[in-house]
């Protein structure tokens, strides 16, 4: 019964997302312009740009999966949908972890499969892009459960999409710490590779286990 | 089964919206809440799904699975009805068959609220009132005992409203319980309870 209502749930998100209005290819369109302003800015320096690419591109992953989570639970909230589906037998926590999970295979994933090819674009070497696409791969899931609470707190609200990002962005700040270092530690740096690697993974499935129950309480309070 | 409420109030932004309501409902009964704008009745409503917690009072269920809360017994009709206006009407449909395990068919659920020619379509062309059938046809295709109605005569023509009358009369008649706020009448023989602003 539960299977069949998530496997439900997951169809229609994922509908959801690939249809007009909805949040897949937008993320990355988003996270490519960012990544292509940045040399702009920065001046034509191959070897400033190369150095600074890791953090270019998490933080373009960062703004790219906020940009895209506030409608995660707002929109249910507006139509009377998120009414109907805490009126079932399915525990809100894995509603929210079923939004989260469609949420990342469509905006998340498609950031960690553009990388690589954004990565050309601000001179970096294959070693680099490989490592930045391993950081996004291990980190962006955890971007996403943490977003998921700040949308969670600010569903009732009307353009809640601002106040979302002042709630996500300090707490999302380990996720870059790690994300980035972990990114530049791959292609030489001080610290052992491995260990921000592990403090990112360890992030995201502490990430994972905890938000699903800080989002769902968080909607329950949001609807009295 | 009965639904029995026993000095149920409820406070909203610390303003007390109802209390001491009594009442209870036996199988095949039907209550209509009537009262002025504010007095209440969709707090009732959510209430007794259980999206808005009682300040006092109990509420239960006696017949009914024991185990479930009582808002997972219930279909709650309201002003927005959980459509998503870039599905298909049939995607919408399925979908929340499938949420609550529903087993009817989805084409046999269109008809029975006539917009069964609609199935293609997305949901964003509906009118008004075709939305409210919609609601009315994910509530005919999962089996739950308990209907609350929130105005669900809004929108709905002459014609709507005979149908959703002819649905709330089947329901009772196979032992479910309706509670609707509504102004306008529904289905003769129900018993109505007046709310007043306090």
């Amino acid at each position: 019964m539960t299977g069949r209502a998530l496997s439900a749930l997951t169809v229609r998100e994922l509908r959801l997302a690939v249809r007009i209005g909805g949040s897949a290819l937008l993320g990355t369109l988003f996270f490519l312009i960012v990544v292509t302003v940045v040399p702009f800015a920065v001046g034509p320096d191959l070897k400033l740009l190369a150095r600074l690419g890791p953090a270019f591109l998490w933080i373009g992953a960062l703004l790219a999966s906020l940009l895209s989570i506030d409608r995660l639970f707002q929109a249910d909230t507006d139509d009377g949908s998120l009414d109907l589906l805490m009126l079932s037998s399915t525990p809100l926590e894995l509603v929210v972890l079923v939004k989260c999970l469609v949420h990342w295979l469509t905006t998340g994933l498609p950031l960690v499969v553009a990388a690589p090819v954004l990565g050309l674009l601000l001179d970096m070497d294959g070693m680099q892009l490989l490592s930045v696409t391993g950081t996004l791969l291990i980190g962006t899931p955890a971007l996403t459960m943490i977003g998921a609470v700040g949308a969670a707190l600010t569903a009732s609200l009307r353009r809640g999409g601002l106040l979302l990002a002042v709630i996500v962005l300090p707490v999302t700040i380990p996720v870059l710490v790690f994300g980035v270092s972990a990114a530049a530690a791959a292609t030489g740096g001080t610290v052992p590779a491995l260990t921000p690697f592990l403090v990112l993974g360890a992030l995201t499935l502490a990430s994972l286990a905890l938000a699903p129950f800080a989002a769902a309480a968080a909607l329950r309070v949001g609807l009295e | 089964m009965r639904l029995i409420a026993r000095g149920l109030a409820c406070r909203r932004a610390g303003r007390v919206v109802f209390h001491d309501l009594d009442f209870s409902l036996s199988k095949g009964e039907a209550l209509a809440l009537r009262g002025r704008n504010g007095a209440g009745k969709t707090s009732l409503l959510r209430v007794i799904a259980g999206l808005v917690p009682a300040s006092a009072g109990t509420l239960e269920l006696e017949g009914g699975e024991a185990e479930a809360p009582i808002g997972e017994q219930c279909h709650f009709v309201g002003p927005a009805s959980g459509i998503k206006p870039v599905l298909t009407v049939r995607e919408n449909l399925e979908f929340w068959m499938g949420f609550q395990g529903g087993s009817a068919s989805v084409a046999s659920a269109l008809d029975a609220v006539g917009i069964g020619n609609l199935a293609p379509l997305p949901a964003r062309y509906l009118s008004a009132g075709q939305q409210r059938r919609l609601a009315l046809a994910a509530i005919i295709a999962t089996r739950r005992p308990i209907w609350l109605l929130d105005e669900p005569l809004n929108a709905l023509d002459a014609d709507g409203a005979a149908m959703l009358n002819g649905l709330i009369r089947n329901h009772l008649g196979d032992g479910g319980i309706v509670v609707a706020a509504t102004h306008a009448d529904i289905e003769a023989g129900t018993r109505t309870l007046h709310l007043e602003a306090s």
